[in-house]
Parts: C-alpha cells; structure tokens; sequence
C-alpha cells in the first residue's frame, strides 16, 4: 500500500506548515517589506522609499554603538554564563571530595546550592532589573552603602551613572540571573553520563581538574553547544532589552554607553515615531543573530559521539 | 546514557530541528514580528464615525446623545480620579448615553500606537508622560481632529465667553503647529523652575539667591553644614533646563530660546549659553552637586531632596504630588525663577518657564469626536478645574479656578512666582517639536555628560550644537518654527 502515502503526509503536515508560515515566515517578509517604507507606526499610510532606510542606517552612529554593545554582549555573556554555570554545575554533581557509599558526589550542601542557583530564575527579569537598580543606587544602594560599611566610603561609583561602568553593570546582572539555568541544564547532562567512567577515573588517579577536562567537558559538548546559541540569542534579544530599558540611563546610556540593538528598535518604533526605520534596524538584528548561530553551530560541529 | 546526539542517519537531528526553530522564534518575537503584525491592518477602515447630533445650546459641539465615548488616561503624577470625575458629569449631561468607558494606562504608546495604526483609536486621550506618541508625526499623518470647534464654543460656565478666551496665555498656540488648526489642548499648567524647601533654607537662614554669586556663596555655605545644595534628575538629565532654559533667556534675551527651538545654525553658540552652562559646570566642579546624583533617577533624587540632602533641584509642579509620600509636612515647598547671572542680564529676576502639561487630544479617526471635545469643554470648566487643581495641587490650562480653596504651598507659591514674572515667560518648545533631540541628545549625551563632569561646557556646547545640526539636516524630522 504505497500510494496514498505522500497525500497522507502531506496531510498531516499542510496544518503545521501552514501556521509556521503565517506566524513566523510571514511577520519576516513583511518586516523585511516594512524596511523600505516611511510608515510611521501611528499612521496605516505609508509609501514605499527604497533603501533610505538603509543609507541612513549606515550613517547613523548610534546604531553603529548598539550594533558593537550588542556583539560584545553575544560574545562575552555566554563566555561568562557558561563557564560559571559548567563549573557550578561540576562542584555540584562530581565536584566533592569521594564519599563513602558514593565514588562521585558533589560538594557538601549541593542540593542548597542548586536551589540557590536556581533561584534568580523565578523571578521576572523585570523584577531581577528592578532590584538591581536600587541595589547600584550610588546615593542609598546596597552596593555603595555596603562599601562604605567596610570603611571603603572613599570608593563610590557612579555604577550606572558611569559610562564606562554601565554596560558591565547590565551584564553582571544578566549572568546573575541566567546563570541558575544553565547550571540546573548542565547537571541535568552530568546526571547522565555513567558513573563508572568517573570510578574508572578515580582508581586511575585523576584528579577534579583532570575528570573535568577529559570527562565532563567532551561528554556535554552538545548540550553546551544548544546553550550557548540559546544564551546568544537571549543576550541579543529580550533579556538584554529588559535590564537595558529598566536599569539604565536615558534608557540606553549615560552617553549611549549601553544601548543595544532591541532597543534601538523599540525606540525608533515607539518614541520617535519611525516604525519603518525600527524595522531596518531589525533587519540588521536578524543578521547579525543567524550568523552569530551558524557560526556557533559550525565551531560545534564534529563526529557524533556514543556510548 | 542513552544517546543524546539524534540518529546517527546523518538527517536532521531532533535537537537540530529544535535549536534552529528556538532560534528563529526568539528572533522573530522581540524583533521584528511584532512591529510588522500591527501594520497588518494596512489600511483599516476602523469604526464608523457616528452621526453628529443635533446642535442646541446645552450641546454647542453638537455631541450625538446616545452615542458611546471612550477615554485614556495617563495614569502619572495627576493620577486619574480628575477625569474620572469629569467623566460623571458627561455622563449626566447626556443620559442617553452609555457610560463613558474610561482606562488610565502608564503604557501609552505601546497601547495606543496599534490602535491609530489600525484606524480605531479611542475618542479623547491623554497623551503624556513616558511613552508620549511623538506629536508631531500624529499631525504630519492627519492622525489629530483640529479643536478649533471647541475653543469657539461658548464655556460651559458661561455662554457668552468662548472657551477660547478663559484659557491662560500660551495654551492655544502650543497646540498649534505650524498654522491656524489646534491640534493639542494642554490641560495642566506647569511652572518649572528651581524648587527648594523654604524651612530648610531658614536653617541656613538664607533667601533664595538672585544671582549666580550669591547662590554660589549659598551652596558654600550648605557644603559646610554637609548639604549639598543641587540634585536633579541624574538619570533623565532633560529635567535640567525646566531652570537652564530660562537661566539662559535671562541672560542673552528670549531670542536666544527661540533660535534654539528653530534650529538655527550657531544658536548653542550664543555667549550667554556658553555662560549658563559655566555657571552650572561650577557647581559640578565646585562639589555643591549631591554625590552620586548622575546616578540617580527622578524619585530618586527627589526623595534625597525631600529628606534634606540637597537644597534646590529643577522641576516642574507635578512635584508637589508625585514628592507628596516622602515631603516632610514642614517642608514649605516653594519655586523660584532661576536666578540670574550678574547684572548684566537682559531679563529682570523671575523669568520664569510655564507652559502647558498634559496634551489632550482627540484622534481624527475617533469615533465619537464630538463627543471627545465635549469632555475636554466639561474639563475646562470651572469646576472640574477647580476639582483638578484641589486633587493633584496643580494649575489647570483654565485661567482661574483658584479661588476659594486653600492652595497648598507648593501651589502657591507657583502661582506667586507667575505674577512675578508677568510678561516674562519663556515657553522653550524643543521638548514637544523635538522630543528626541531634547531628551536623549541635549539632555543624556549633553548636560548630562557635562553635570557628571564627563565634559567641559564648551564641548558640551559643541556636542549640542551637533545634534541640532543634525536634526535641522534630518529630512524625516519635522520642522517647526516660532512664528
């Protein structure tokens, strides 16, 4: 019974497919359309203006500015989120000192601190800014007072007042709040790789370090890899957006020292009126994150591994 | 372990499969799919507009009486009880009609935006604070009803006066852009300034200085005892010129403001610029700033304001309510015009910068736009001014209204300090025709920089006097002039 068959897969695949093009494929062509009007956002007419948008994008050095703030952060939070998250999650699960009854066990206390790890997670990333906000209050914050409680009342930044400060400020907050996943991701992955190559590592002699690099590290590389394109994406798109529109000046600065790209957009799209222009900037943004996952995707690639 | 790496088929992996389409959904949501799904409308019809009703003298708009009316609020220092309560007199005077439907938003943009774009925006809205839509482009698109109808109709106090002609000065024109149609009607009054606690200034036993060596002795004098004697707004430095502004009309003229605003070429280049950013660069330089003030965001500041740390710090009258949780009842809240540099001044002491606050407008695509006017006409009563001003201790766009209820001090002294000024007040316009330019440029990137000590006054001069070229050479800006 072979006929049939390809109207039968079809059928089953013509609903999915069809919602696929029209809540994601179709919002990308007409973006991409959008990108060579003058429409407004507050207006249903618009006419068509060829690559204005685009000359001016080029010209335009506050794009320029979020487009570099942007990259550093699609470099630099995985690199940060992922090392503290690999270690976190090694001392948690095979980090301990060889227990009785157990050859591989984390750390005393793991299960507290997978909690703890976890728990920024919960909350909002709104809440997360927010609260980040009052702490690097240089007048009454935390952060400050605290310095000055351990007689430090000569050290007082500006924190997000200070254009050279800024942009690390917004990301420390963000590593601080994703960090809790990966670590939860990653044990998840150390669950499942067999005990008996940490015993057969142990009664070989290895040390932490050693079961690390030669065990842990290339048994996870898969799921490092999905979450360092996930941690990408996420510090080029919403997380980003949320702690630079709530925690910083302007939103955006002191002096454009953190404006990224979604904001960019957003502030084009709903401050100054220009939707089509917001659009363009996220023709740039769309860009810039495919090629920052194929080239992830292409380091990553090599011989699948079994066992 | 199972195998976690898909098939060793060679097809596409499962996990594959799942991080391209995570990726290409994450991209698409905050992006750009949104911003494109509200455009899907193209060119929505929107409501029919409803019948107009028949014109008489209770109904001088000629409002259709069983008609429905819908009003947004923004939901910011004023609150929304004012409207509220505006909204039950509509509402009694056409009984017929259902009840106004009334919402306050912070998010006034981002709710309101789609709504214009797909041609059924509500009847009468309060376009203020944050997430203002950028006037400008609402009446380049035609997206405004003219109220022109409205401020020829005759008051609702008085049927022999035009609402016109109980408006304070200034309100109609900054309605206006560009010729004769009025497009926005400014609700509130507000008078900025330099606001500063009269008690705390007797402490010092001290008067408000008028002129730049006499506040700089001050500000001396405060550092001594440990308080510094300015904060402003750290995180939104266009709270800078509410006294910048007319400090420097008090210096060069108010000729100097308007260049500014038209965007001249050179006008950041006048001398008693470069001389009104000095004077301020000196209280940065001199330490009479609160520590970490750059830092700080509008509550903020205030709130170390109100607890004494500072003295004087720029603002508009809405302070009076939105400080009123942490403002000691002693505080004696009081406003002065800036003071003045040396007696070289071209303008007396009191210059001061009052203009209207709270752009109401009504959509030309509204369905009811009768019925909107209508509700501004009962706003601009007497009463329902008189209840604004009593609630949210601010002046109303309606000239009058004061009387007979026991100002509060802030409030009071406002209106002191506008018969002081009389005929000197400044209305700088950069704020509502360039919204970008005033805020993120001259305010973040310019005084900004400059209070933080990040810049020296003549290359903050340099910096603005670029942004302004830039915007006067920008075709897709729209341009305005003092006329």
């Amino acid at each position: 019974m072979q006929h049939g068959k390809y109207r039968f897969i079809a059928g089953f695949l013509a609903a999915p497919l069809g919602l696929y093009a029209l809540f994601v494929v179709w919002p990308f062509v007409q973006s991409i359309y959008y990108s060579f009007t003058d429409w407004t956002g507050l207006s249903p007419d618009f006419s068509v203006v060829g690559l204005d948008n685009y000359a001016r994008l080029w010209d335009d050095d506050v794009f320029w500015t979020s487009l570099r703030h942007s990259l550093l952060f699609a470099l630099l939070l995985p690199v940060l989120t992922i090392g503290l998250a690999l270690f976190f999650a090694f001392m948690i699960n095979v980090g301990g000192r060889p227990r009785r009854g157990a050859a591989v066990s984390g750390v005393r206390g793991s299960s507290f601190y997978k909690v703890a790890y976890f728990f920024p997670q919960v909350l909002s990333i709104a809440i997360v800014a927010l609260l980040f906000q009052f702490a690097y209050n240089p007048e009454s914050g935390a952060i400050n007072s605290g310095l000055r409680a351990i007689g430090l009342g000569g050290v007082q930044p500006l924190w997000l007042g200070d254009p050279d400060l800024a942009l690390w400020c917004v990301m420390a907050v963000l590593v601080w709040s994703t960090v809790g996943f990966f670590v939860v991701l990653f044990s998840a992955g150390m669950a499942s790789i067999p005990r008996d190559f940490y015993e057969a590592a142990l009664l070989d002699g290895a040390g932490r370090i050693t079961t690390f690099f030669r065990i842990t590290l290339p048994l996870l590389r898969d799921t490092i890899q999905s979450g360092w394109v996930y941690m990408g994406i996420l510090a080029l798109g919403a997380e980003s957006f949320a702690v630079v529109q709530i925690m910083t000046t302007g939103p955006g600065g002191p002096d454009y020292s953190t404006t990224v790209l979604v904001l960019y957009v957003y502030q084009s799209a709903f401050r100054d009126g220009a939707a089509a222009y917001a659009t363009t900037i996220g023709v740039a943004l769309l860009v810039v994150t495919l090629a920052f996952a194929a080239v992830v995707m292409r380091l990553g690639r090599r011989e699948r591994l079994e066992y | 372990m199972g195998s976690t790496s898909g098939h060793p088929n060679g097809g596409l992996g499962r996990r594959d499969l799942i991080k391209r389409s995570a990726a290409l959904g994450l991209v698409t949501l905050p992006a750009t799919g949104f911003l494109s799904a509200c455009a899907g409308g193209g060119g929505g019809a929107g409501g029919p507009k409803v019948e107009k009703g028949e014109v008489t003298k209770a109904n001088p708009l000629g409002v259709n009486e069983t008609a429905a009316l819908e009003v947004v609020i923004f939901d910011g220092g004023f609150g929304q009880q004012y409207a509220i309560d505006a909204e039950k007199k509509y509402n009694a005077a056409f009984p017929e009609a259902p009840e106004v439907t009334h919402r306050a938003t912070q998010k006034i943009q981002s709710e309101l935006q789609p709504r214009f774009n797909g041609g059924t925006p509500p009847d009468l809205i309060d376009n203020s604070g944050a997430e203002q839509m950028d006037m400008g482009v609402l009446v380049g698109k035609k997206q405004l009803a003219d109220l022109t109808p409205l401020l020829d109709a005759p008051s609702i106090d008085d049927p022999g006066r035009k609402v016109r002609d109980t408006l304070r000065p200034g309100i109609v024109e900054m309605g206006q852009f560009d010729g004769a149609p009025v497009w926005i009607l400014y609700y509130a009054y507000t008078v900025y300034g330099v606001w500063y606690s009269r008690t705390a200034l007797d402490r010092l036993d001290a008067q408000y200085p008028e002129t730049w060596d006499e506040m700089l002795a001050l500000c001396e004098k405060a550092k001594r005892q440990g308080i510094a004697g300015w904060t402003y707004a750290g995180k939104h430095p266009y709270y800078l010129p509410f006294s910048l502004y007319p400090f420097i009309a008090k210096i060069g003229g108010r000729e100097v403001l308007e260049s500014i605003d038209n965007l001249e070429p050179n006008a950041w280049k006048h001398p008693a610029v470069k001389a009104a950013f000095e004077a301020y660069y000196e209280l940065q330089r001199k330490g009479y700033v609160l520590r970490g003030t750059p830092g700080l965001d509008h509550i903020q500041s205030q709130t170390a304001w109100t607890k004494g740390r500072a003295l004087f710090i720029p603002n508009g009258s809405w302070v009076e309510n939105e400080a009123a949780g942490t403002m000691p009842k002693d505080f004696d809240l009081t406003v002065s015009a800036p003071s003045g540099l040396d007696a070289s001044d071209r303008m007396p002491f009191g210059t001061l910068w009052a203009s209207g606050g709270e752009p109401f407008i009504v959509p030309a695509k509204a369905r009811n736009v009768e019925g909107g006017m209508e509700q501004l006409r009962i706003m601009l009563g007497e009463e329902s001014s008189r209840n604004f001003t009593r609630q949210v201790k601010s002046l109303t766009a309606f000239d009058g209204g004061t009387d007979g209820i026991g100002l509060t001090p802030g409030l009071r002294s406002g209106v002191a300090a506008l018969e002081r000024a009389g005929e000197n007040v400044v209305n700088p316009r950069l704020q509502d025709w360039y919204v970008k330019l005033q805020k993120e440029q001259i305010g973040v990137a310019g005084l900004g920089e400059m209070m933080a000590g990040r810049l020296t006054p003549t290359e903050a001069v340099s910096r603005i006097q670029g942004f302004a070229d830039r915007a006067a050479q920008d075709p897709s800006v729209r341009k305005y002039k003092h006329r």
